[in-house]
């Protein structure tokens, strides 16, 4: 058992006058994946952006309950929104690069928290890349607009661009449902890669991607998290009836 | 056919020949002004009429130089007031979007964009022009002046174009950087300024052609001698003040030059307009 890098408690959150997330009470272990499933217009992706406060741009939200990253509840009055985010990154469901260059995209998070220095830049850019394996394919081509990328190559960039800043925590809202089959098993591939370094939290739709990739997962519906444990648990032993009518099918 | 099937097309003819009608009103237009205007110029040579610094056309001197000059400094003032203003507001409106600011800025800006020139005109006279008087000197009717009004003046212009280039940048682009702890000003600075810079530069253009084809106001304001100013305190004439200025009672040469002088105006905004077109063009794809 090792230490949770986030731990959320009681937490609820409404749009409005619609409560989203109910009660929700997880720990997110540190150099773990931890997925979360679920039924469509569960709350997952709200969940996934309360971690980095991204609901913090939308109007009319309204949050209650604590979420601790590193022991440190990130709602508490003071905290630096922007030292959060870097530490707690996030990749979204579609790509979306930057429309600059290849490098201007994975040096973005430098240039933003004031890291001009060349020689540490062109010494991340380098390490980013290769950490996504784009280095060699792209190593010529640097100057390219990211926009001219294949998705899958875009999706890697936009992992490239979080890891440039050295997070904790990598957010990642189904990665993987703009990309083809094969591109799919080779971001896993890279996750797994990946969860050496970095605590992963990945939402996704497709159950057997939680299966093969993840260790810790989590079943929400209707905003509340109905069971949370170890993947190979939840999926051939679950604790609660509803979860086991999602991930048999018989759901709905 | 049947009755209707009939009907159809003669409505379908009737509406193209009305829409065939605007388009030939233009091309008439276009003629009549260049066959008016176009034989001084070749009579004098163009030479005389683009780059003689002299305006005295009942002694055959049609120097538009001074117009001209007089021309581009009010358009670069009015922009250098307005485009600052109006990219502001546009922010505003799009990036920071609280509900209650949008509600009264947008009807405020189109508001603006309603009052007629004479209007502008008149406030020039009455506030900025003495404000200018009493305290920079010189006689108040100048390229300040004119730049100012006209740089509120362009505001609307500005503002809906940019708000569209704004709105077109993807929101993922906004998020993406969010989410990489930027904070929104280097959003804006860094990432949405580039993603809408085509959009933004036709905005620019759009307001440099609003800017440079209005009279009313500019002639209430400018001072309108026809000479190169020496410093933004001192009067200028624009090309559509020096046609609106004399077309009531030339004759002659003098009223072909003053056409001369829409023909070049009508060059100019032409070219603004390709410009802009070509620009929102590239922006599409
Ligand atoms: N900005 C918002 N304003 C109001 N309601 C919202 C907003 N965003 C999401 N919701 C609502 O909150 C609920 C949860 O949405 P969320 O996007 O978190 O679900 P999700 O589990 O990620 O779904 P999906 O699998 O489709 O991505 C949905 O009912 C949705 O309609
Ligand atoms: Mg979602």
């Amino acid at each position: 058992m090792t230490t949770p890098i986030i731990e959320v408690k009681t937490l609820s959150l409404w749009y409005g006058k619609f409560q989203a997330l109910k009660d929700v009470t997880i720990d997110v272990e540190i150099n773990r994946i931890t997925a979360l499933i679920g039924p469509s217009g569960c709350g997952k992706s709200t969940f996934l952006r309360t971690l980095n406060r991204m609901n913090d741009l939308i109007e009319g939200v309204r949050i209650t309950g604590t979420v601790l990253f590193q022991g440190r509840a990130i709602y508490a009055k003071g905290t630096d929104l922007l030292d959060l985010r870097q530490n707690v990154g996030m990749v979204f469901q579609r790509p979306n690069p930057f429309p600059i260059s290849v490098a201007d995209n994975v040096t973005y998070g430098l240039r933003v928290h004031g890291i001009t220095d060349r020689t540490v830049r062109d010494e991340r850019l380098q390490r980013s890349l290769e950490a996504v394996h784009l280095w060699s394919e792209l190593k010529d081509g640097l100057n390219r607009n990211a926009l001219a990328l294949s998705s899958e190559q875009q999706q890697r960039l936009c992992i490239a661009r979080l890891i440039a800043v050295e997070p904790e925590v990598l957010l990642m809202d189904e990665p993987c449902s703009a990309l083809d089959p094969i591109a799919t098993a080779r971001i896993e591939e890279l996750m797994a890669e990946l969860k050496k370094l970095y605590t992963i939290v990945i939402v996704t739709h497709n159950m057997q991607q939680a299966a093969r990739v993840s260790d810790t997962t989590g079943y929400f519906l209707l905003g509340e998290l109905i069971e949370v444990g170890p993947t190979p648990q939840v999926f051939t032993a679950p604790r609660d009836s509803r979860t086991e009518d999602y991930i048999t099918g018989r759901f709905g | 056919m049947t009755r209707l099937e009939r009907n159809d097309r003669l409505i379908r003819l009737g509406l193209l020949m009305i829409a065939f009608s605007a388009v030939s009103i233009l091309i008439v237009i276009t003629l009549f002004i260049f066959s008016e205007g176009t034989p001084i110029m070749f009579k004098y040579g163009p030479g005389r009429f683009l780059f003689g610094l002299d305006w005295y056309p009942s002694e055959k001197a049609f120097g538009l130089l001074p117009m001209i000059v007089g021309s581009f400094f009010v358009t670069a003032g009015a922009l250098l007031v307005g485009v600052p203003m109006g990219l502001a507001c546009a922010i505003v409106l799009t990036q920071f979007a609280s509900k209650r600011v949008g509600r009264i800025l947008k009807p405020v800006i189109e508001l603006l964009a309603g009052i007629p020139s004479v209007v502008y005109g008149f406030i020039g006279i009455v506030v900025i022009v003495p404000l200018i008087r009493e305290n920079l000197g010189g006689p108040g009717l100048s390229v300040l002046a004119a730049s100012l009004v006209l740089g509120v003046m362009i505001l609307p212009t500005v503002i809906s174009i940019s708000i569209d280039a704004f709105q077109a940048v993807p929101p993922t682009y906004r998020e993406g950087s969010i989410a990489l702890g930027a904070t929104v000003w280097q959003t804006i600075r860094m990432v949405m300024f580039p993603a809408a810079r085509s959009g933004i530069v036709a905005a620019v253009i759009l307001g440099m052609g609003r800017a440079i084809g209005e009279t009313m106001a500019v002639i209430m304001i400018a001072g309108n001698a026809a000479a190169i100013p020496g410093s933004p305190l001192a009067p200028v004439r624009t090309l559509t003040s020096n046609i609106a200025l004399e077309m009531g009672y030339a004759s002659g040469e003098h009223r072909e030059a003053l056409f001369a002088t829409g023909v070049i105006l009508f060059v100019i905004i032409m070219a603004l307009n390709i410009l802009a077109n070509w620009t929102s063009a590239r922006r599409k794809r």
